[in-house]
Order: C-alpha cells, then sequence, then structure tokens
C-alpha cells in the first residue's frame, strides 16, 4: 500500500519534527514516572499508542454526532474505556509491570498526548488517517520513553530489561551505580539533553532569542 | 622573564598564526600571569584595578588558611586512626598527599570543559572554575573516588554552568550542586561513619596495619563526624550527650573551634574560615552583610528551636551549631559567591537569614540530613533572582510615592 505523502507526515511526523514529548512538550509528567526501568517504560509506550490509535479510530468515527458541547466528556468516556480494558489486560498478562506502573496506566486518560489528538485530530479526520496518527503519537512519545529508560535503568541500576550488562569487574573496581538516576530529576535532565541534540540537528525548531 | 617568553610565543596564537585554534588557551594563561594592557578600545568603560581574575586570587587566598589546615588535619585524623605517632610534618604530608589527587582532578576536568567550550564558542576561557575547583575537593569527604569527583566536577561544569551561558550566568552554585550531584547520586560514599576519615595508607605515608586486605584501626575508633553522631544519638536532651572525637574521648569546644574534628577538609576549622572571612571582608570581595546574616538567621532558629527542645540536637545551643560541620564555611565561602547571591544589599540580609534559619531547620528536623548547608543555599540561590526583584521592585514603588507626593505638595502651593 503506497501513503501519499500528506499520510506520511500524520505517521512519521510526531516521531522526529512534530514529537508530542520534545517538540510540543506534551505527556512529560508520565515519562518522568516510568522511566526508572526499562520494562514497564516499553510497557507504558506500547500502552499508550494503542489507547490513542483506537481511541482516534473511535472518536473520528463519532465525530459527526457528538454534541460539540459535551465533546470532551465523550472523549473521556472512550478513552476511559480503553484504558480500562489496556490495564485488565495488563493485570491478568504482565502483572508485575502493571504493579510498577501503578496509577500510571489509569492516568493515561488524562495524559496531554491522548486528549490533544482526540481534540486536534481525530475530531476533523477520518477514521484511516486518526489511526495513523494515533500510531505515530504513540510512537513518537515511546521512543523518548525508551531512550530515557534505557539511560536511566543502564546508569541507575547497571541493567537492562533486569538483567544486569555493567560486569561485575567493573564494580569491583570501584564502580557504583548512580542512585541520582533512580530519581525524577534525572529523567527530566536526559529529556533536556534529547530535546538538545533535537534542537541542534533542526535548527528551523530553535526558539527565538532576544 | 616569563613575559618575555609570552610575548615572544604570542604571535604564533594570534590571527593566522599556527597555534591560531588554541588562541582562547593561550589567552586564559596570559591574562591570568599578567593584567592586559590593551583596555577597551571603544566606548566609555569604567576601569578598576580589579578586574574578576583577580577577585579570583583574593577568593584562593582566602580559602588557603582552612585548606592547608584541612589537609593538616586529614594526616591527623588518619593517624588518630591507625594509632601511629609521627612528627607534624609527616602528618601535614600524608594529609596533603590525600588531598592533592582530588584537586589535580577537579582541575583538570573543569578546566578541560571550559577551555573545550570556550574554544567551541570562540570566546575567552572565564575564570569561573578557577575557585569552583578547589572548593569541591573541600567540601567532599576525603575518601570520595576520584572518578566520582570527576564526573560530579563535569556534570556541574556542563548542566549548571555551561547551559546557562557559562561563568557570571549560572543560577546555582557550581561547587556545591557538584556536592549535590555525589549526595544524592552516591549517599554510601557522602555520609555515614565510613568516608570521614581515611584508613589506607598514601603513596607510601602512614601505611596502616593490614589485615586480610582491610586497614586495621585502634580499638573503639569512629569515624562519624560530631553532627552525624549527634543526629543518631539516643540521648534525649544535649546536657546527657557528648561529643567524642575518633577514638571515644570526648571533645572540647576548643577543638571544634581549632578544627581537630572529622568532616571534609574545608569545613573543620572555624578559626582558619574565620582568618578567609576576614580577608574577604577586608577586600571587600565577599559581602559582610551576607555573613552576618547567616549567622544571625542561624541564631535565631536555634533560640528558637532550643526552646522547645525535646531531643539531644533540638537542644544542642548556637555555638555547636556554628562550629560544627559546614555551616561557618558555607556562610564564608558559599553564599557570598558573587554570582549566585542576591544583589540588592537589602536582599543580601533576607537571602543570608533564610540561609541560616534553613540550614538549622533541615539540621534538626530531617534526621536523614545531619547537614543542612548545602541544601539551604541551594534552595535559597532558586530564590535570590525573586528576593531581588521584590527589593528593586518596593524601591520603585517607594521613590513613585515619594515623587507623587511632592507632586501634590507643589500643586497645592501652586494654588
Amino acid at each position: 500500500m503506497a501513503l501519499s505523502n500528506k499520510t506520511k507526515a500524520v505517521l512519521w511526523g510526531p516521531l522526529n519534527k512534530n514529537n508530542p514529548v520534545i517538540v510540543q512538550v506534551l505527556g512529560i509528567c508520565s515519562a518522568l514516572a516510568v522511566t526508572s526501568k526499562l520494562e514497564p517504560a516499553v510497557v507504558m509506550a506500547v500502552s499508550v499508542t494503542i489507547v490513542v490509535a483506537f481511541a482516534n479510530v473511535i472518536i473520528s468515527l463519532l465525530r459527526k454526532t457528538i454534541p460539540n458541547r459535551i465533546r470532551i466528556i465523550v472523549q473521556l468516556v472512550v478513552a476511559a474505556a480503553l484504558v480500562t480494558l489496556v490495564s485488565e489486560v495488563l493485570k491478568a498478562f504482565a502483572y508485575d509491570v502493571n504493579k510498577q506502573l501503578s496509577v500510571f496506566v489509569g492516568l493515561i486518560v488524562t495524559n496531554c498526548i491522548l486528549m490533544g489528538r482526540l481534540e486536534a485530530f481525530a475530531l476533523g479526520n477520518g477514521p484511516l488517517p486518526s489511526f495513523l496518527d494515533g500510531i505515530g503519537n504513540g510512537l513518537g512519545y515511546g521512543w523518548i520513553l525508551v531512550v530515557v529508560g534505557f539511560f536511566r535503568e543502564l546508569l541507575g541500576s547497571g541493567s537492562l530489561f533486569g538483567h544486569r550488562v555493567i560486569p561485575q569487574l567493573i564494580y569491583d573496581a570501584g564502580y557504583k551505580d548512580n542512585g541520582l538516576m533512580m530519581l525524577a530529576p534525572m529523567a527530566i535532565l536526559i529529556v533536556a539533553c534529547i530535546i538538545w541534540v533535537h534542537r541542534s540537528r533542526n535548527k528551523e525548531l530553535q526558539e527565538e532569542t532576544n | 622573564m616569563i613575559r618575555k617568553y609570552i610575548e615572544k610565543i604570542k604571535p604564533h596564537f594570534e590571527e593566522g598564526g599556527k597555534f591560531q585554534s588554541f588562541r582562547s588557551v593561550f589567552d586564559a594563561f596570559e591574562t591570568f600571569l599578567f593584567v592586559p594592557d590593551t583596555t577597551s578600545r571603544s566606548g566609555v568603560h569604567i576601569h578598576d584595578a580589579r578586574d574578576s581574575k583577580r577577585t579570583m586570587s583574593i577568593v584562593i587566598l582566602a580559602l588557603l588558611p582552612a585548606l592547608l589546615f584541612g589537609m593538616y588535619n586529614i594526616g591527623y585524623q588518619h593517624f588518630l586512626a591507625i594509632g601511629g605517632n609521627v612528627g607534624f610534618w609527616e602528618t601535614f604530608f600524608c594529609g596533603a598527599l590525600s588531598m592533592l589527587p582530588q584537586i589535580v582532578v577537579s582541575y583538570v576536568v573543569g578546566l578541560g570543559i571550559e577551555f573545550a567550550v570556550a574554544q567551541y564558542k570562540k570566546e575567552e576561557v572565564a575564570e569561573g572554575f578557577l575557585v569552583s575547583g578547589i572548593l569541591i575537593p573541600m567540601i567532599l569527604p576525603v575518601d570520595t573516588p576520584l572518578w566520582m569527583i570527576a564526573v560530579a566536577t563535569a556534570f556541574a561544569v556542563v548542566f549548571v554552568k555551561e547551559v546557562f551561558g557559562g561563568t557570571g550566568y549560572n543560577i546555582f552554585n557550581v561547587a556545591l550542586m557538584a556536592r549535590a550531584f555525589l549526595f544524592f547520586a552516591y549517599p554510601s560514599k557522602m555520609s555515614g561513619d565510613q568516608v570521614w576519615t581515611r584508613t589506607k595508607g598514601t603513596f607510601g605515608l602512614g601505611n596502616p596495619e593490614m589485615a586480610g586486605g582491610v586497614a586495621q584501626t585502634v580499638d573503639g575508633f569512629t569515624g562519624a563526624t560530631p553532627l552525624g553522631q549527634i543526629a543518631t544519638t539516643g540521648a534525649d536532651s544535649f546536657a546527657s550527650f557528648g561529643f567524642t572525637n575518633a577514638l571515644g574521648q570526648p571533645l572540647a569546644l576548643s577543638d571544634m573551634f581549632w578544627g581537630f574534628i572529622p568532616g571534609s577538609a574545608g569545613e573543620v576549622s572555624t578559626f582558619a574560615i574565620l582568618l578567609g572571612a576576614l580577608i574577604l571582608i577586608v577586600t571587600g570581595v565577599g559581602s559582610w552583610k551576607t555573613i552576618l546574616s547567616v549567622f544571625v538567621g542561624g541564631l535565631v532558629a536555634v533560640v528558637l528551636v532550643n526552646q522547645f527542645a525535646s531531643n539531644a540536637v533540638m537542644g544542642m545551643p548556637p555555638e555547636y551549631h556554628f562550629l560544627l560541620g559546614g555551616f561557618a564555611f558555607g556562610a564564608v565561602f558559599m553564599a557570598t559567591d558573587p554570582v549566585t547571591s542576591a544583589r540588592t544589599e537589602k536582599g543580601k540580609w533576607i537571602y543570608g537569614f533564610l540561609i541560616g534559619l534553613l540550614a538549622i531547620t533541615i539540621r534538626v528536623f530531617n534526621p536523614g540530613y545531619p547537614e543542612g548547608m548545602m541544601l539551604a543555599i541551594l534552595l535559597m540561590n532558586a530564590f535570590a533572582p525573586l528576593i531581588d526583584f521584590y527589593v528593586v521592585d518596593a524601591n520603585v514603588k517607594r521613590r513613585i510615592k515619594r515623587g507623587a507626593v511632592k507632586n501634590t505638595k507643589r500643586k497645592g502651593i501652586e494654588k
């Protein structure tokens, strides 16, 4: 299936120049909260992608019947239903991760990216572009989470996905895990570093300085 | 002689010379050694005999007494712990050699980044790190691993200073942020009773007796700092609690004043810090208002807390609070940092007062942090611009009011 340029922009834009986290600066709270380990970060990324994609499709299908004045309520009901589904699936098949994510699965409902996409995109576009937009934004959010989670788990616990990757030899030589990596401030610094690299590679995104 | 040599090699670093790309490095060394002989070429500038490089040199001079005593004390605590009895010079050299690698690492990493950034941005190297580089080892435990100092220094220079625009633009004190980074990243190396006294030998000096690869200490040895001792004591009043030195012998108030207590190199001797304070105040580099108001703030907090004392640390009288830990060092060398402190004169009083107040509050009410000075100063660093804003704002409002009063009076007369 060949994608038109517009569809491509809808799908790939959020991964790079229209990234919800590092360009629009949305969804930061959950990005800080769930990234101390790589595994919950990946699960969170997948969950958000699924919820945003399907909520987008449903709202897009309903968009002509939703009365304008109660559209936020309708969006919330759809999102909450999907989030509950995801949450139940996680409880059934990935209980440990679900525990680590704690309230943050439930809080996908209030995720700024989700509400933003429903409001800004799904209400004005057809189901297929809405679906691709949801996938794109979910992945755009997801890859930031995974990168942040990668560095935080590697430097903070010396492991990846719970497996030790930094050899014992280095610990014996005096190396210690960086406890600050497990705290939220370091997550925001890593997000800041990603923004720093991203902005210096995309000059047109740089804000004007006076 | 050095002057002549510098003049001789200078052309190589000018535009088009063969070492053109090292120009900022050369420039930094030249102006560090000599006051530049070219002054501003255009516009009107006010010139002073003191530029910021001279200011930095004075701060380093003021730090010297505390640094030298800190070195001696490291050796003193070391021999107390391993039970040796050696002369003054061996004690001093043992301590100095333990600290030297930390100073070298701090300077090499910090200045390395500064030079690299200056070269990249094609600017002159700023001199701010000269002081930070000596402060960092002075506020860390003697046994902090060198790689940790390197990581913390790099973090502090890049994320606290350079991203804000370099020397003079940083919001937080660079040396304190390096310490805060280590404090939260590697708590086991930064607090407790294992890190403040060096038990290993240093470059062959003061080797302890080894048994099973572990340095042997004398019986009854404890490395806890006095503040650590009082934070973990079970005593329910200050009167029933006694500070002890590394061997469990009681510590007198004079020991704390001269500095024969475990702690990081800079903070132990209040006497040496006061000498430094004198230099800073006489030369006008440090603000006496800030220093004094930190102590006033601390005094108010201690007196208040003493009224409701229900445990040993709440009942600790003010003189102990001032002599122990980093209170005096922070007040004299950290709070007065001209970049991160409040700049208005009235603001300095408020800024210092709140630092003292907060430091004592953290010490007394948070059992996790026996020392509160670092966090208090960093917190007030964040508020310094706000304080300045309201001081200036209040002044503007007062003057508008005064002007308005005059105008109405004049109108009244004219009528």
